[in-house]
């Protein structure tokens, strides 16, 4: 039951995420910008759609939209997000989460490869590597949260958190609250690593992979990147910030919870838009260092465990 | 007499084996008999030690008998316990399907090559990999493991009339001689220490020498083991040996052969040491994230795609070597429970990389077999043309890449749970060797994801890029159904992590003195533990089922909100270029192109165009593109080596003079010393 309704939170609040950092972003550089529900028009209006499959595409590309949707749902699954106990986190920690959506970016790079297209290719070929180099920064920042709660379960990571007030902190929690932004921007695909807002530009990376995709598919796909940011953001908010997260089950509780999750969640959008207004997208041959500097500050994080 | 079970299986197991080598013999000039007999009987031969191995492990307890072959001093003393069994289980699973795919594999090869002989040194092979495995006395397993290395040699230089197998096979007698080298020399020191060579009195005595002792034996056997393991820098000859065989061949040699360093390894860490010195679990800790890393790197690089498919050989011993470094830290620390778990992590992964590096090599080897070539350049888009041997190497190519629900991902997961709990183990700085060695486990798990996303997509997704690859045909139904056998195995060790944790209990329990798999299993018997309570938990049966759940209930959405379903196919439509044709493709090379740069400093990538053209250099008439890396191992360790064995060799060509009076004298001088020697010992 709580899983069937946190199934639908993930579901619903993915969208007005991307809808909310888009309208944040206009704002700050004072355009009016689509209304925040337009993400849920797109999906709407792409599932109405018929749509046309390339015919140099194999199985693979039409089975790609599934994985891609179903792997972020069921990572969106395994993350606290209003009780601090996650409905599947029997099923799978933070280890799981990542690799679920490492098997969601293997297909969708497969379906960028499938059509023969040169740009898919070059998406593809630009995701794996940065999503490569963003992945020992992610783990050794995990390692360092993991460490502190002793275990790879999130609801046990909640917990820990909580039980000692101000941990977020203290030095270690800091850097790697750091390092993981750091990924998060790499691995959402936000500027300066690649830009959102982009089409056909020689610079794409998301967008390259899924450019032949059309109607219900694509559908399929936006709506899983989405639920994808949702996941990250939450894994960042809910491993540093928990408060807020529900112990004990009870409905007055779950609603003030939801609460807090929104507005973290609005908090972390306003950093990312801040991020996003206040740079310029990167040469791809840059992104390496800036995932440098992020593996450094995970490294950081661990050492300090010594000293502090 | 009365004989165990698993012990009269095992004994059956081994005479089919040699009757398939006997009746390769028989059949040398008729191949057809041959090819039927020399590969149909070791699937039989499978089938018996899968059940010995199977009855052996659930049994628990060693048996010890002798062959009756050797003498009084060096008997042939083999040991089914529960280790060896384990090993055994392995390949003998591997060989099933390894011969069944032989079986159609060389039907082609019957016109015009010795099936007989290949059939005779394959059954020899697999002969000595099981004694490999069971030899319980340290002179019968080096000669086992000496069959095993001339035997490998005449299958790897199968197809002597190509320059690249000949000197591919010499590089590889080479090094694993130096490797057999260091193995005697350690097992010399330890049988001084027992006054014997039996394998029972070395349990736990290495622990029990000196301690500069200690270091050399160990050193020895880690580098006598780690060349035929392929631990970098020993790794040298891996990706050329494996390659040139035939593909049945190189799927044994890349899945089980290799593994043979990894058992030697197992053997002595956690049998003849008790608890080994803390550096030990450091170098071999190190020694895993070195390889995993270079090998998954040099993978990248790769277009021949068995050559590709031998380093992730490499890579995988890295992680297997991550677990078993992991272990001898928390041994030495005195946390028996995480080296069990760790330990399980290694041993998990041993297994896992014999079923889907086999299934990979199988899958390649079909490719070859149809479009006979293996620059993955000149195939593309045979998902179409053979849609069952795709479907299995995607599913190995997922298992490889440690992505859930299949069964890398499991021990991956294994790998990093124990890594995790080692940050506790300790105050020194040791722990922070933890969670780095996780941290570049992820990064070469990553990598291999990357390296797999271009050897699946550029070979099976797209547009064929050659004629060969568009008039390819579907593997013949045997090769078929030994990749199947395969990539069930990748999804049932998978899905049935938790249930199978339990064939591990005999193997700590011999090792380490705990059986571990009731604390790795959690919630009701479907989810995997990471040991302690609170620890993290993971289900792949679980993952596996909402995966399917989820995509029923996505799949269910599409087709009713989608109430319009105009489904048309087109051309691509690529920004709006028209005309795509396969020379537009993206390709290995281009794919790994971003990591070729990135990582320039290992590669040292060197690259040279020429362009030709009439009126204007925008118009180029013809194009010459070539790129190539440094082999650093080969160019700045190993050929300064080869100089220096040489030089010394040419300066010692003066005492060789060729005189027979000389020769005479030095005996002589050699007899006075010896008798010296002795009468002042």
């Amino acid at each position: 039951m709580i899983a069937l309704l946190q199934f639908v939170l993930v579901l619903v609040l993915a969208p007005l995420l991307s809808g909310l950092i888009k309208t944040l972003k206009a704002r700050l550089q004072t355009r009016r910008g689509p209304g925040i529900l337009q993400p849920y028009y797109d999906i709407h209006k792409l599932f109405q759609k018929g749509m046309v499959l390339p015919d140099t595409a194999s199985w693979i590309f039409s089975a790609t939209p599934y994985i891609v949707f179903t792997t972020t749902a069921l990572a969106g699954l395994m993350i606290p997000m209003v009780s601090a106990d996650a409905p599947l986190g029997l099923y799978g920690g933070v280890l799981a989460i990542v690799y679920l959506l490492g098997l969601g970016r293997f297909f969708l790079a497969l379906g960028g490869l499938d059509t023969g297209s040169s740009f898919g290719g070059l998406g593809s070929s630009r995701e794996m590597t940065i999503a490569a180099l963003a992945e020992p920064a992610m783990m050794l920042a995990i390692f360092t949260v993991a460490i502190g709660a002793n275990s790879t379960a999130l609801s046990q990571v909640a917990r820990t958190a909580i039980a000692q007030n101000w941990r977020f902190l203290a030095p270690a929690q800091i850097l790697a609250f750091a390092a993981l932004f750091v990924v998060l921007i790499a691995e959402t695909g936000r500027i300066p690593v690649d830009n959102p807002a982009t089409h056909l530009e020689l610079t794409m990376i998301h967008e390259a992979m899924v450019l032949e995709y059309s109607g219900p598919y694509l559908a399929l796909i936006e709506w899983g990147a989405s639920i994808k940011q949702l996941v990250l953001m939450t894994l960042l908010i809910n491993s540093f910030w928990p408060f807020g997260l529900q112990l004990e089950w009870s409905a007055w509780g779950a609603v003030v919870s939801l609460g807090w999750l929104l507005l973290k969640l609005a908090a972390l959008a306003v950093c990312i838009v801040l991020v996003e207004t206040t740079n310029a997208k990167m040469r791809f041959f840059r992104v390496p260092e800036l995932l440098a500097v992020a593996f450094t500050l995970g490294a950081l994080a661990l050492v300090s465990t010594f000293l502090f | 007499m009365n004989m165990p079970l698993p012990v009269a299986l095992f004994q059956l197991g081994l005479l089919v084996y040699l009757a398939g080598a006997a009746a390769a013999l028989l059949a040398w000039r008729r191949p057809q008999k041959a090819r039927l007999a020399a590969f149909g009987l070791p699937v039989l031969g499978g089938v018996v030690q899968l059940a010995a191995s199977a009855a052996a492990l659930s049994g628990g307890s060693a048996s010890v008998w002798t062959l009756p072959l050797g003498t009084a001093l060096f008997p042939w003393t083999v040991r089914l316990d529960p280790l060896s069994s384990y090993f055994n289980l392995a390949l003998s699973f591997l060989v099933i399907a390894i011969s069944l795919y032989s079986l159609d594999y060389l039907r082609d090869m019957e016109e015009h090559r010795n099936l007989g002989a290949m059939g005779f040194f394959y059954n020899l092979l697999l002969l000595s990999l099981t004694l490999v495995f069971t030899a319980a006395n340290a002179f019968f397993f080096l000669i086992a493991w000496e069959v095993m290395a001339l035997t490998a040699f005449c299958l790897v230089t199968f197809e002597h009339e190509k320059e690249e197998a000949r000197s591919a096979g010499v590089l590889f007698l080479i090094m694993s001689h130096a490797g057999t080298g260091m193995l005697l020399a350690a097992f010399l020191m330890l049988a001084a220490a027992a006054g014997n060579l039996d394998f029972a009195s070395f349990h736990l005595l290495a622990s029990r020498l000196s301690a500069p002792q200690q270091a050399v034996v160990f050193l020895l056997f880690f580098l006598g083991f780690g060349v035929k393991a392929g631990v970098v820098p020993l790794h040298i000859w891996l990706p050329d040996a494996h390659p040139v065989a035939p593909s049945n061949i190189s799927a044994l040699m890349s899945g089980i052969v290799i593994k043979t360093g990894i058992y030697g390894m197992a053997r002595v860490f956690f049998d003849f040491y008790g608890a080994p010195p803390l550096w030990a679990g450091t170098v071999v800790l190190a020694a895993g994230v070195v390889t995993a890393l270079v090998g998954v790197l040099y993978a990248l690089m790769e277009h021949d795609l068995k050559r590709l498919l031998a380093y992730h050989s490499i890579e995988n011993i890295g992680i297997i070597l991550m677990g078993f470094g992991a272990a001898l830290l928390f041994r030495a620390l005195g946390y028996a429970n995480l080296a069990a778990i760790a330990l399980v992590a290694g041993l998990y992964h041993t297994l896992n990389h014999a079923i889907f590096k086999g299934l990979l090599f199988l899958g390649a080897g079909s490719v070859l077999h149809s479009t006979g070539t293996r620059n993955m350049e000149h195939m593309g888009g045979l998902i179409r043309r053979m849609p069952a041997t795709a479907l299995f190497f995607l599913i190995g190519a997922v298992a490889i890449s440690g992505l859930p629900p299949l069964n890398g991902f499991v021990s991956e997961w294994l790998t990093y749970q124990a890594l995790l709990a080692g940050f506790g183990t300790t105050q020194s700085l040791t722990r922070l060797m933890f969670p780095i060695a996780g941290s570049l486990l992820a990064l070469t798990a990553a990598l291999a994801a990357a390296c797999f996303v271009k050897a699946f997509a550029i070979p099976f997704l797209a547009l064929p890029r050659s004629d060969a690859a568009r008039s390819a045909k579907e593997a013949p139904l045997a090769m078929q159904a030994a990749m199947g056998i395969l990539a069930a195995a990748c999804i049932a060790l998978g899905l049935g992590a938790s249930w199978f944790v339990k064939v591990f209990d005999p193997i700590t329990e011999q090792a380490l003195g705990i059986r571990i798999s009731a604390s790795l299993v959690a919630g009701r018997g479907f989810a995997l533990s990471a040991g302690a309570p609170h620890s993290g938990t993971v289900s792949t049966a679980g993952i596996a089922l909402f995966l399917v759940a989820l995509g029923a209930a996505a799949g269910y959405l599409v087709s009713r909100l989608a109430r319009s379903q105009r489904r048309s196919t087109g051309p691509v439509w690529d920004c709006g270029l028209p005309g795509l044709t396969a020379d537009n493709e993206y390709t290995a090379t281009a794919f790994s192109k971003p990591l070729r740069l990135i990582f320039s400093v290992l590669y040292r990538p060197r690259r040279e165009i020429q362009a030709e053209y009439e009126v204007s250099p925008y118009y180029p008439k013809a194009i010459h593109f070539e790129s190539e890396i440094e082999p650093t191992f080969e160019k700045h360790v190993y050929g300064p080596l080869k100089d220096w064995i040489l030089g010394v060799a040419r300066r010692m060509r003066a005492i060789q003079a060729g005189s027979v009076h000389a020769y005479l004298a030095y005996i002589f001088v050699t007899l006075i010393l010896l008798l010296l020697f002795e009468v002042r010992g």
